[in-house]
């Protein structure tokens, strides 16, 4: 019996399976082969993420693959290149090596994700904005300088939202809710000692 | 002595304050040695703040590995502000290829048993961050333990850690698969959006790995997608949706793990009705929609309802939508040829595009789309795109237009035309052999000499910058050069050229710095031709070749000498050497084929002592003997199916190998003058594999169109069909329709073939479904 699996290099595929109609039929497009090729999961929905100024300096990093120092600094500055030399018109998408780059400018800060080729570049650009809208919440009409002098606080709310590269959370209110209750925990365990 | 360190803000203000690169490194290096010193003194107090310092530090660029140990100790501190900045520090600055990595193993086992939700929240982060192999194989039962936890914050992110832990140990698979029944069961009950869209995450991850996971959630997806249809049609969650679509992210998850189990998506066209789509969040899901469709084995009206969709995206006023539909599409193209046909205006459209990636696909789009129906058409459009598009694109439309030229030109004249068009427009970025495929062309079309040679005259008189024109104009004039100046064409306005000005030209290209050396060849080659041509003295031409006998250029100076020799010595051979050339073979495997088929034919009328007429006759008596369909032979099949096996030794072919006993042709349908016709072909490098051409022919009065050919073989074959020709096939003997059916048969098991036609004649919509009879056996055995 063949493997229920989508097939990986598949360029022929058998019909479909309709129990005991004998050979049913199958247009010339779908049924077999030429048909698109199947996404295998990728390693992690996200691989990385970069917040950028217009000046191309690093204003937050998030690595879900593991990779040096060194490649992670030839990554960034070579994406954070490409990504400041496109013009204002151009689309949210360009495909970087074997990576689909998904970029939005917010005033002066480039939020700048990398996924792979099977993902859903849309959805990508609907995360960029949520993980926006609660910096936004957060420190109240949000700008660079926020992201700057508190940085930290940008990766722990970026970590209350996606894990492992991929969406915890969907509800605002909750990833609110439990940085807040992050924050008065540690302002107690200052108090105390 | 003390020094009370800088607070983070102050020194984040200090480094800003910097004026030039120099001044920030010296204030940052002055830090670090403040902080290395205080990780010496080892001052618990102020560690997480040193720590956080570093971490600033870090992401400007510099090197913070001495931190690496501090943040061993902040996790492992008792403190909740230490732990919180410990974990970053890990995840920023710890590497999995480092064993130092390890030493953090036990404190998050620590953690993630006994410490409280935060912290278990913490451990869990780091550890789908930057967790290791080894790290995901000690820590796996902690992470197991916590799946079933009652407080949903923890268990989300005990999910997604047991997604990490997957792909880094597959063979953890067998750990978490169990409490997934039980997750999923907890979400009818309790509805919590975040647990299920992490084991929605997860399933997926199983079921990606094995093959038995796959088949154990095949149960599961039918809740799977009934929560999906409940998302869509009832009510949401403020709090969850974004901008009335009601919580895209779970949708998404929801569409992605029914492509891993491959299940039909039952609610996605109600999901297409339903979902708004004036903002992104509603196309996004949409989209998903799509490409779920695209990947599963969907039923041609789902596929035919994503590329609609798809189309739709390509009106839409936003650019990452047509973008996406764009890229969509190109995967579509091949599979869904008819379907994603009916997009093509609004593709063309796309051509227009400001932004250069888009238009570049909407270039490989276009050029995908080209078939014998709307070659001219498109060519148009392709041709004006190419006049105004961007120089790094110049390359690929070029070449794209002369390959879809090649395949579909209705007549050697549009050819010609099409090519010369290319050449002057973006004649540097044409490949290099584009020279050579039209002087074959156009010494292949007799009837169109002097229409080529006067157009590429004009073309040339205009402008001699472009090298591939120059060229093919150099030779042209060299060739036929009496043509053009007789100046009888009836397909242009007649122009009066004479011979001064011929020459004239030539010796401009000779002498322009911008020809290339390959190119004064040419020219000199065509002034030597024209001496044989032309009816006035040569003592021009003769002048021209001696000077460029002292030459500089070593190739040019030898032909130059060489051609005064002939001028000299051997003025008797001249007009031999120089007459008109005969077609040049294209090289490759197709001239040796033809080779072998004129050879066999001069064979045959030997070996038949009669003339042409009966001994075409006697060829169709053979085919009746051998296949019994009636000899239906509109263009002999390239491999003579005759008594193959009689003729081989006949001729003798020493170096070819003997080829396989060709399989006869078969018609498998005759209606009012409409016929299909198969013809099989076994490749010998693959005996599995089986390569059908199905010829769509019209002998009737009438045009035969929208005309589409569907197949069918037993389940134990695999059938690849490939898109058509064209899907018109004009009356009286018009261009016929070909179409390639790839067929596997790896078990030799019986072929049967159910073909469904359907096409429009005299008016009518014709349907035919019937199946082939009489399947020689050699195509299957």
């Amino acid at each position: 019996t063949p493997c229920n699996c989508p097939p990986r290099a598949a360029t022929t595929a058998s019909l479909p399976q309709h129990g005991d109609r004998g050979f049913p039929f199958a247009a010339a497009a779908a049924a077999a082969a030429g048909q698109a090729p199947p996404r295998p999961r990728p390693a992690a929905a996200m691989q990385f993420m970069l917040l950028f100024s217009r000046q191309g300096k690093l204003r937050l990093q998030k690595w879900y693959v593991p990779l040096s120092d060194k490649e992670k600094k030839k990554i960034t500055r070579e994406l954070v290149q490409t990504v400041l030399a496109r013009k204002p018109k151009m689309c949210s998408f360009l495909e970087w090596r074997d990576l689909k780059i998904v970029y939005k400018r917010y005033a002066s800060l480039y939020f700048c994700c990398a996924i792979e080729d099977q993902d859903n570049e849309l959805i990508t650009l609907e995360i960029i904005h949520r993980y926006v809208e609660l910096l936004d919440k957060y420190f109240g009409s949000v700008c660079e300088l926020d992201i700057i002098f508190n940085f930290e606080k940008a990766y722990f709310i970026l970590d209350e939202f996606l894990l492992g590269g991929e969406v915890q959370e969907t509800s605002k209110k909750n990833v609110l809710k439990a940085i807040e209750q992050a924050d008065l925990l540690s302002v107690l365990s200052n108090i105390k000692s | 002595m003390v020094v009370p360190s800088l607070k983070l803000q102050d020194l984040i203000e200090e480094i800003r304050g910097a004026k030039t690169q120099a001044q920030e490194r010296e204030v940052i290096q002055k830090e670090c040695a403040h902080i290395r010193a205080s990780f010496r003194d080892g001052d618990p107090v102020h560690r997480h703040r040193q720590l956080a310092k570093l971490l600033y530090v870090h992401m400007l660029g510099y090197p913070a590995h001495f931190g690496q140990m501090e943040c061993l100790k902040l996790i492992a501190s008792s403190r909740f502000t230490d732990k919180r900045v410990g974990y970053l520090g890990a995840m920023l600055l710890l590497d999995e290829r480092h064993d130092a990595h390890l030493l953090i193993t036990n404190s998050i086992k620590n953690d993630l048993s006994q410490g409280i939700q935060p912290v278990q929240g913490l451990a869990l982060c780091t550890l789908s961050t930057m967790g290791s192999a080894e790290m995901c194989r000690d820590l796996a039962p902690e992470v197991e333990k916590l799946l079933l936890q009652p407080s949903p914050y923890v268990r989300k992110k005990a999910i997604l850690t047991a997604v990490h832990m997957i792909r880094k140990v597959p063979e953890l698979s067998s750990v978490f698969l169990p409490p997934c029944a039980q997750l999923l069961h907890e979400h009818t009950r309790n509805r919590l959006s975040c647990i299920l869209l992490g084991t929605i995450t997860l399933i997926t991850e199983l079921c990606e790995r094995s093959p038995a996971a796959l088949r154990h959630f095949r149960k599961v997806v039918p809740q799977l997608v009934h929560i999906l249809r409940t998302l869509v049609t009832m009510g949401y969650s403020t709090e969850h949706s974004i901008s009335g679509v009601s919580d895209p992210f779970l949708q998404v998850g929801g569409h992605s793990s029914k492509t891993m189990t491959n299940t039909s998506p039952l609610s996605s066209p109600q999901v297409a009705t339903n979902t708004d789509t004036s903002r992104n969040a509603g196309n996004a899901v949409l989209f998903e929609t799509v490409l779920t469709i695209m990947d599963i084995r969907s039923a041609a009206g789902l596929r035919v309802l994503a590329v609609n969709i798809l189309g739709r995206f390509l009106l839409n006023s936003d650019r990452n939508i047509r973008y996406v539909a764009l890229t969509s599409l190109l995967r579509l193209v091949q599979s869904d040829h008819s379907a994603v046909q009916r997009h093509r205006p609004t593709v063309v459209e796309c051509l227009r595009e400001t932004d250069a990636s888009l238009s570049r696909r909407a270039l490989e789009l276009s050029l995908a789309l080209v078939n014998s129906s709307n070659v001219r058409a498109m060519m148009q459009e392709l041709q004006a795109f190419l006049e105004s598009c961007p120089p790094d694109l110049r390359a690929d439309c070029a070449s794209g237009i002369l390959l879809a030229a090649e395949r579909f030109a209705p007549t050697k004249r549009w050819h010609i035309d099409t090519i010369l068009h290319v050449l002057t427009t973006a004649g540097t970025h044409v490949r290099d052999d584009a020279v050579a495929n039209l002087t074959q062309l156009i010494g292949g079309a007799q009837e169109l000499h002097a229409y080529s040679v006067r157009r590429l005259y004009n073309a040339l008189a205009e402008d001699i910058s472009q090298q591939p024109l120059v060229q093919v104009a150099a030779w042209c004039i060299g060739e036929y050069g009496d043509l053009l100046l007789a100046g009888n064409c009836e397909e242009i306005e007649p122009l009066q050229v004479d011979e001064e000005e011929v020459l004239a030209l030539l010796e401009k290209v000779l002498q322009s710095h911008m020809s290339l050396p390959a190119t004064r060849g040419y020219a000199l080659t065509a002034l030597m031709k024209l001496s044989t041509r032309l009816c006035g003295d040569n003592n021009r031409i003769r002048q021209v070749v001696s000077i460029y006998g002292s030459c500089l250029d070593v190739e040019l100076q030898q032909r130059a000498v060489e051609y005064d020799t002939l001028f000299r010595k051997y003025d008797h051979m001249r007009a031999a050497i120089l007459e008109k050339m005969p077609l040049v073979e294209r090289d490759g495997p197709q001239a040796d084929e033809e080779a072998k088929e004129s050879k066999e034919a001069a064979q045959l009328s030997e070996a038949a002592p009669v003339p042409t007429e009966p001994q075409a006759s006697q060829l169709l008596d053979l085919l009746d003997l051998l296949d019994g369909a009636s000899g239906d032979v509109q263009h002999p099949p390239p491999l003579d199916p005759s008594p193959g096996g009689a003729l081989i030794h006949l001729l003798d072919l020493p170096c070819v190998p003997p080829p396989p006993a060709p399989i006869p042709d078969l018609k498998v349908f005759e209606r009012e003058g409409v016929q299909l016709n198969l013809s099989f072909i076994r490749p010998p490098e693959n005996p599995a594999l089986l390569l059908i051409t199905v010829t769509a022919t019209n002998f009737s009065e009438g045009d035969v169109t929208h005309f589409i050919c569907q197949a069918a073989v037993p389940k134990s074959l695999q059938l690849q069909l490939q898109a058509p020709s064209g899907n018109t096939v004009p009356a009286r003997g018009g261009l016929p329709i070909t179409q390639l059916f790839r067929i596997l048969n790896p078990n030799k098991a019986p072929l049967r073939l159910k073909l469904r036609l359907t096409y429009d004649h005299f008016h009518q919509s014709v349907q035919e479904i019937f199946e082939v009879n009489n399947l020689p056996v050699e195509s299957w055995q």
